[in-house]
């Protein structure tokens, strides 16, 4: 605990801090021209809410945070058969390894917005019946999958490797098969110990539904862009990127909490 | 500690266990050097040894968790070492306890101890929990059934480790040097635990340092020496009287050290 006199030291040097950091930025020249193309007032509420010729900007976040949610219940269970199948022991699986291998490493070497032009521009142009005929969100979703899917097996491959191998040994000598030892004892571990990489990855999925706006879709990201065309302002980018660290900010909390009540569980021991 | 599976000329036609022969290597390391050993039901039998005499390996071939490069296992008769075994079939049979206990972190106590009988025995839940509830009960940690093993003492996570093994309802228990991890407090706690074990009738292969529980709680008792047993006997006759020079001297190290 701080005493008195600390909190009256550190309540005074932070205000001499800021009031010192502010007035460098706003004598700065050129700080009223920044202030007037970045963080107008009207701009910014205008952008939020929307006009008669663009849309909202917050309006169109809620794309973001759907194809956020759809991409990440396909990536948390398509990442953990990638993961899993890599490590399937055997002769016989040896093509399954193989295939998760390349895999992996093909999507997590290509960029995304390549991803998005093959998929979103590419396969429209096939006439396939069924996946030719999809809307741009869905390809922007089926990118989204494919690459992110590649970085979160390899989260799950980390945790599941780190279980040391006499949990395996305990599990297998109580005569659980190999599959009843992972689903178990291995998996409820590992994904546990990688939920904060696992949530740093996701962070990053919200941040990258923004460029499925190359595709045409009106996210947050283009609604902004188009503000900013129309009105030669560019507080509505300010109000997007506001939004897109709003965003993140619940889950990370979240993430803490997850890891907190684990603690606490444990700690407490009595309930489960 | 059963008299009528004191010594092996006492034994009945089918051995609980029979190790025949059997070799095992790590590379150019040989641990296993031929390898050859009779347990006959309820008999409790120690093997004891210097650090790398391969007694750990032993135990973990019996339980198929090492394969063996050559030679062969027989519980009752069936040889488990054969192509084509259900291993799982045959470590629900063999119960494993390991030194550094392996429990379940994420498991409660009851959860670690139900595991087996509901997934593998197919138990039901409230029988695997009546079930465990009894072990608890006989291990003395009833009130400890909650708790995650984090919060348990060293000599009390192994008894409960003991516990899951017991679960299964095995017709074997191997343990593998089960006090050599814990404080010197609570060794006694879980070797007074073995030795109930013994007495209420268990066949047990027991690696262990501890040469006043073998003395005590033997029927037989075997020195490893380089992946070979060179001599067993009564446990009166090997501390006492140990006929071979390796023996003789890898008791006197054990007296000098003040463990015997």
């Amino acid at each position: 605990m701080l005493g008195g006199r600390a909190v009256l030291v550190s309540s005074a040097s932070t205000i001499v801090f800021f009031v010192v950091i502010f007035a460098a930025i706003a004598l700065a020249p050129g700080a009223s021209i920044v202030q007037e193309r970045f963080l107008d007032p009207v701009h910014l509420k205008q952008a939020f809410l929307g006009t008669q010729t663009s849309p909202s900007v917050f309006e169109a976040l809620l794309l973001n945070v759907k194809m956020f949610m759809i991409a990440e219940a396909f990536i948390l269970v398509f990442a953990l058969v990638v993961a899993i199948v890599r490590g399937i022991p055997g002769p016989v699986f040896f093509p399954f390894r193989a295939v998760a291998v390349a895999y992996t490493d093909l999507f997590r070497g290509v960029p995304l917005i390549l991803v998005l032009y093959m998929l979103g521009f590419g396969v429209p142009g096939l006439g396939l019946r069924f996946f030719s005929s999809r809307s741009d969100v869905t390809y922007g979703i089926a990118s989204l999958v494919l690459v992110y899917s590649a970085y979160v097996a390899e989260v799950y491959r980390a945790g599941i490797d780190s279980i040391h191998e006499s949990q395996v040994a305990a599990a297998r000598s109580l005569g659980l098969s190999r599959w009843q030892s992972l689903r178990f004892v291995v998996l409820p571990q590992a994904i546990r110990r990688v939920i904060p990489p696992l949530l740093n990855d996701f962070i990053g999925l919200q941040k990258d539904t923004a460029l499925v706006s190359v595709l045409g879709s009106v996210e947050a990201a283009r609604a902004a862009q188009i503000y900013a065309a129309e009105q030669f302002n560019y507080s509505s980018y300010v109000v997007a990127a506001a939004l897109f660290v709003l965003l993140t900010i619940p889950l990370a909390r979240f993430t803490d909490q997850l890891i907190a009540r684990d603690r606490r569980r444990r700690a407490a021991g009595a309930t489960v | 500690m059963n008299p009528s599976a004191a010594s092996p000329a006492s034994l009945g036609d089918e051995p609980a266990l029979r190790v025949d022969n059997v070799f095992k290597s790590f590379g150019a390391n040989r641990v296993l050097n031929s390898i050859s050993v009779q347990v006959a039901p309820l008999e409790v039998i120690c093997l004891i040894g210097a650090s790398g005499s391969g007694k750990s390996t032993l135990l973990k071939c019996i339980n198929l968790l090492e394969p063996v490069d050559s030679g062969s296992i027989f519980v009752e008769g069936r040889d488990i070492t054969a192509p084509g075994v259900d291993v799982n079939q045959v470590r629900r049979r063999i119960g494993i306890v390991f030194q550094a206990f392996n429990l379940f972190p994420h498991m409660s106590v009851l959860q670690n101890i139900t595991l087996g009988p509901r997934r593998v025995l197919q138990m039901s839940p409230t029988e695997a929990d009546t079930r465990a509830a009894e072990l608890l009960d006989r291990i003395g940690l009833s009130d400890k059934k909650d708790e995650y093993p984090d919060r348990l003492s060293g000599g009390q996570q192994q008894r409960v480790a003991i516990a899951r093994a017991l679960a299964m309802n095995p017709d074997i228990m191997l343990l593998d040097e089960i006090t050599s991890a814990l404080d010197p407090e609570l060794v006694a706690e879980v070797l007074g635990l073995v030795k109930e074990l013994a007495l209420g009738g268990m066949t047990m292969v027991i690696a262990t340092h501890e040469m006043g529980f073998a003395r005590d709680t033997a029927d037989r008792v075997c020195f490893l020496d380089e992946g070979l047993i060179i001599e067993e006997g009564r446990p009166e006759e090997m501390f006492t009287a140990p006929r071979q020079p390796r023996t003789q001297q890898f008791l006197q190290r054990i007296i000098a050290a003040g463990r015997l």
